[in-house]
């Protein structure tokens, strides 16, 4: 069976699409290229005098990337079985993350440095802030896919090192053992209802989140005999990492370093939030007769299949997949082509998330679709229920859809 | 000692190793583990979903 899908691979694979293939081992280094970006911009700040240097990054991040998307489009190219069993033990893909997370350090530390001893307006600042905060949406998505690879020791700590740049302690057990179990659920904090504005989800999903894992740490301490509170404790050794390198930061750079910090910090996870937020968006998965929700299917993320984008996140964008398999290292990612689709990639999405009633506009519509117009399939904020069914429940569209693709 | 493997990742539950890292000490048997305990590497598998692997009994 998997030969013959193997074989089927191989032919429809165009001369362009292997030319991209390989170049794409490259485009990678795009990982790298995020805070070299934000280095530079700061350096460039402080030779010309002009503060508007430190807008860079975020410009690139928003503007850039969703135009360089819409003019590059989407990537076809799935690696085939044999080359996955070629990519799947490549060292390459992993010391790009390796080499990755130093930068981002070198990053955070050079642009703190820049904004406290330059002399820049609040306005300028504001733009350092942003840009730090979508350098920290990278490297959360760099601490995602090593915190991913429990059996890798290595990994796992890089992964530590990475989430501790943005503060972010408790994300890789949190993500790993509470968000994909109840990924698709109300029971989830890190999936959004339908109705739930980005804020609101974000009062729901930081909080939570934070809640989650430290139970989930505590209960493995707990299984292993040890206190909560102790050095075994892996969310703990990642904000002792954080403590001690912003303490250092503040002692170097004077006082104004520290709401720095912890204010590009807090941005960053509402970058990881807005992630969050467009990833499950009112998707849901049925209760069985047992009272267990089914597994997780492809049907149960938003995909996006842009070239740039998905190589700035990793290939998350292909969210179906890492769902089925989070194990799966981010160059193997494949594009379901029946899963939801997003209609833009993460970046453009997460603007539109920005504005509530524009992201409803945008994606009500598609979660109702999704659902044959059948609301009771839905994930839904329970504020906003009744309004919903009495706008969008049409169960019969599921029936009518049905004759029409029959005849 | 009998060893169980997740059906999506590669991780095999050896009893004779058991697995530290979650707090289930070598020597813990299958029969010990809890029947909510997920795979501890892909966390999308829980126990009633692993299955046995087939070894060649010593001697054989």
């Amino acid at each position: 069976m998997s030969h013959v899908i193997t074989q089927t691979e191989q032919v429809s694979v165009t001369p362009e699409e292997r030319k991209w293939a390989i170049a794409k081992r490259y485009w990678y280094l795009v990982t790298l290229v995020v805070p070299v970006i934000l280095i530079l911009s700061g350096v460039m700040a402080i030779e010309s005098n002009s503060g508007q240097w430190l807008w860079l990054l975020a410009v690139v991040f928003f503007i850039v990337i969703p135009i360089v998307d819409f003019i590059f489009g989407a990537d076809s190219f799935n690696p085939s079985e044999e080359e996955q069993e070629a990519l799947k033990d490549d060292g390459y893909y992993k010391k790009i993350l390796y080499v990755a997370t130093a930068f981002q350090w070198i990053g955070l530390v050079s642009m703190t440095c820049v904004v406290t001893q330059g002399d820049f307006s609040w306005f300028n600042i504001l733009g350092a802030i942003i840009s730090v905060g979508a350098m920290h949406a990278v490297g959360l998505t760099m601490s995602h896919e090593l915190g991913h690879k429990m059996n890798d020791k290595t990994q796992v700590i890089v992964a530590q090192i990475c989430s501790a740049c943005s503060g972010y302690a408790h994300f890789n057990i949190e993500h790993n053992k509470g968000h994909h179990k109840d990924v698709a659920t109300p029971d989830d904090p890190a999936s959004s209802r339908m109705g739930e504005s980005l804020y609101k989800f974000a009062l729901r999903e930081l909080p939570g989140a934070a809640r989650r894992g430290w139970t989930l740490e505590a209960s493995r301490l707990k299984r292993q005999k040890r206190r909560a509170f102790s050095m075994h404790n892996e969310l703990l050794q990642s904000l002792a990492i954080t403590i001690v390198a912003y303490g250092v930061m503040t002692y170097l750079f004077g006082w104004m370093a520290l709401p720095f910090l912890l204010i590009t910090a807090v941005y960053g996870w509402f970058q990881l939030t807005m992630a969050n937020y467009i990833e499950h968006y009112g998707l849901l998965r049925k209760t069985l007769e047992n009272g267990r929700f089914e597994r997780c299917q492809p049907h149960h993320s938003w995909n996006n299949n842009f070239k740039a984008s998905n190589l700035l996140t990793l290939h998350l964008q292909r969210h179906s997949d890492h769902h089925a398999h989070p194990t799966r290292p981010y160059q193997l990612l494949r594009d379901y082509q029946d899963a939801p689709e997003l209609p833009h990639g993460y970046p453009a999405m997460m603007g539109m998330a920005l504005i509530p009633a524009a992201w409803r506009m945008i994606m009500d519509h598609r979660v109702v679709e999704w659902a044959n117009g059948d609301m009771n399939k839905v994930n839904i904020d329970p504020a906003q229920r009744e309004e919903i069914f009495r706008q969008f429940h049409n169960p019969e569209l599921s029936s009518t859809s049905f004759k029409a693709s029959a005849a | 000692m009998a060893q169980y493997q997740c059906p999506d990742c590669d991780y095999v539950y050896d009893e004779k190793k058991g697995c530290e890292r979650e707090g289930y000490p070598a020597g813990t048997t299958w029969e010990q583990i809890p029947d909510e305990f997920p795979c501890p590497d892909c966390f999308v598998r829980e126990k009633p979903d692993f299955e046995i692997v087939e070894t060649l009994e010593e001697g054989n």
